[in-house]
């Protein structure tokens, strides 16, 4: 490498990080938060003897899934303002990262909620508790372990995935990366330049996962 | 505590049975017409029960026979399909409102749940049901998230929202008195079998109920733990407590129980005095069950 190319990787780095810490990082943790919430409600949904409760969340978790994430933000994006629904880019993306969320850790918590034995429902019964109650106390935190793994992966590649909001105007990492390269035309250093960031951040991530695995596994035998 | 029967010297007249009992009013539990069937297949069928103050029963009987669900159902853990049981919650003298008090509003009144009610029993009857009665089980079912303490305090505090420092203190009486004063923050999987059921037993005790239900208690056991879970039952049934245990220990039900109970097929077949059921069974599939059972080779 030229010293000109490393004085480019210094300048580009920059921005680049800035749009990691104002686009990628925020945006991936409100999404996946939300995404959270909304795949415990579809996985409830899931496990309710109401049949068209389970019914609608099946058929939703079918379409998040069998669709491209690309095709999603760009139907929230590009297609509902001709419905007459303009939504800025960012919340743009917040949605439609959600709903993917949503879909993939729905069946991720509906697992980990049947992995727990059913001796743990009847115990919490036992003790008094409402069938809200049990979930909240008992069966849910014996599920939380189990999904963590899963889920982390669900978010590493909410992480990666977060790119694509580039092509709606997002201003995020890898679009900083376009801008500088665009204006540079040195592509293959500035693009590598963004993989690099977006790989120490996923390793951060899963350091993270690691210290929360061990944390939740300290009441387990080993 | 108060003077009971001793296990030694079980009441010689049967204390339930089709009309026999003799006071109603010291039935603390009653079980009349218990009716149950998984699809097509009837696990039980028009089951009588009553359990007297103080006293306990066991069942005994093959594997599959309905035992179980006759336990499961008393805790509303399993839904009959028909008949009824009441638990009363008469408080027979201030020993006893020390070691049993529930909840004192309800003292004296009758929860009857009808399982034969066209809706099925409401969840507010059985919560009733659960609320008098509490189950050790014979997998422990322990929270495993939670330490030793934390377990017994999880009904009493969560629940019944009793002041967390008067409970706690009941709790850590409770755990020294059954051995396990320097457990109180392990987790459940640091114990042995013996001392996880012994938690699950003071779990149950510390809900204050009525009644004890105990599920194969030492079935999961290794054969060397499991003196010291029935001597622990035994010291509970010495105290007063009313109980209905179903196992597999004939030794331990003939000692401890003021009454044993044979289900089979979904019936009760015979029941009354222990040493008569056990040792002159008045019934041909009681005497072949104690023999399969005595003779396993």
């Amino acid at each position: 490498m030229t010293q000109s190319n490393w004085d480019l990787a210094l300048s580009a780095l920059g921005p680049i990080l800035m749009g990691a810490i104002q686009g990628t990082i925020p945006l991936a943790l409100v999404s996946f938060a939300l995404g959270l919430v909304l795949a415990l409600v579809l996985a409830l949904m899931r496990l309710s003897r109401q049949r068209w409760l389970s019914a609608i969340a099946r058929v939703f978790i079918s379409i998040v899934r069998g669709t491209p994430l690309l095709v999603q933000l760009f139907v929230i994006f590009y297609g509902l303002p001709s419905l007459g629904l303009l939504i800025d880019p960012w919340p743009s993306a917040v949605i439609a990262f959600s709903i993917n969320v949503g879909g993939y850790a729905a069946e991720v918590i509906r697992a980990a909620i049947l992995s727990v034995p059913q001796g743990q429902w009847e115990a919490a019964w036992m003790v008094g508790m409402s069938r809200r109650k049990a979930l909240t106390r008992i069966i849910l935190p014996q599920a939380a372990r189990v999904s963590v793994p899963p889920l982390s992966n669900t978010f590493i590649s909410l992480v990666k995935d977060t790119s694509l909001a580039s092509l709606i105007l997002v201003t995020e990492l890898f679009r900083q990366a376009q801008k500088v390269a665009a204006f540079s035309q040195e592509f293959m250093l500035l693009y590598l330049e963004a993989a690099l960031v977006y790989w120490v951040i996923c390793l951060v991530l899963s350091t993270v996962q690691g210290r929360l695995e061990k944390r939740l596994d300290r009441y387990v035998a080993h | 505590m108060s003077p009971i029967d001793t296990p030694l010297d079980p009441p010689t007249e049967p204390q339930h049975g089709e009309g026999t009992e003799p006071a109603a009013s010291a039935a603390l539990l009653t079980v009349r017409g218990l009716r149950k069937s998984f699809g097509s297949t009837s696990v039980l069928e028009s089951i009588d029960l009553t359990v007297a103050r103080g006293q306990v029963l066991a069942l005994i009987g093959p594997s599959g026979s309905g035992k179980t669900t006759i336990l499961r159902c008393l805790n509303g853990l399993e839904t009959a399909d028909g008949g009824t049981i009441t638990i009363t919650a008469e408080v027979a003298d201030a020993t006893q409102v020390a070691a049993t008090p529930g909840d004192p509003s309800l003292a004296g009144t009758a929860i009857t749940v009808d399982f034969g009610a066209v809706k099925g029993p409401s969840d507010k009857s059985l919560a009733a049901l659960r609320d008098r009665s509490a189950m050790v089980f014979q997998n422990y079912n322990l929270f495993p998230h939670k330490t030793v303490l934390e377990n017994v305090l999880e009904g009493p505090v969560v629940v019944q929202r009793r002041p967390k420092a008067e409970v706690t203190a009941e709790a850590l009486a409770l755990l020294a008195r059954v051995g396990l004063a320097d457990k109180t923050d392990a987790f459940p999987f640091e114990l042995s079998g013996g001392q996880q059921q012994r938690v699950g037993i003071v779990r149950a005790l510390a809900l204050r109920p009525q009644l004890l239900l105990f599920d194969e208690p030492t079935s999961s056991l290794d054969p060397e733990l499991v003196g010291d879970v029935l001597r622990l039952i035994k010291e509970l049934a010495i105290e007063g407590w009313t109980m209905v245990i179903v196992t597999h220990e004939l030794e331990f039900a003939r000692e401890v129980a003021s009454e044993i109970a044979f289900v089979d097929g979904g019936t009760i077949v015979e029941h009354g005095d222990p040493r008569q059921v056990l040792r002159n069974p008045r019934e041909e599939r009681t005497r072949q069950f104690l023999h399969r059972l005595l003779n396993p080779f």
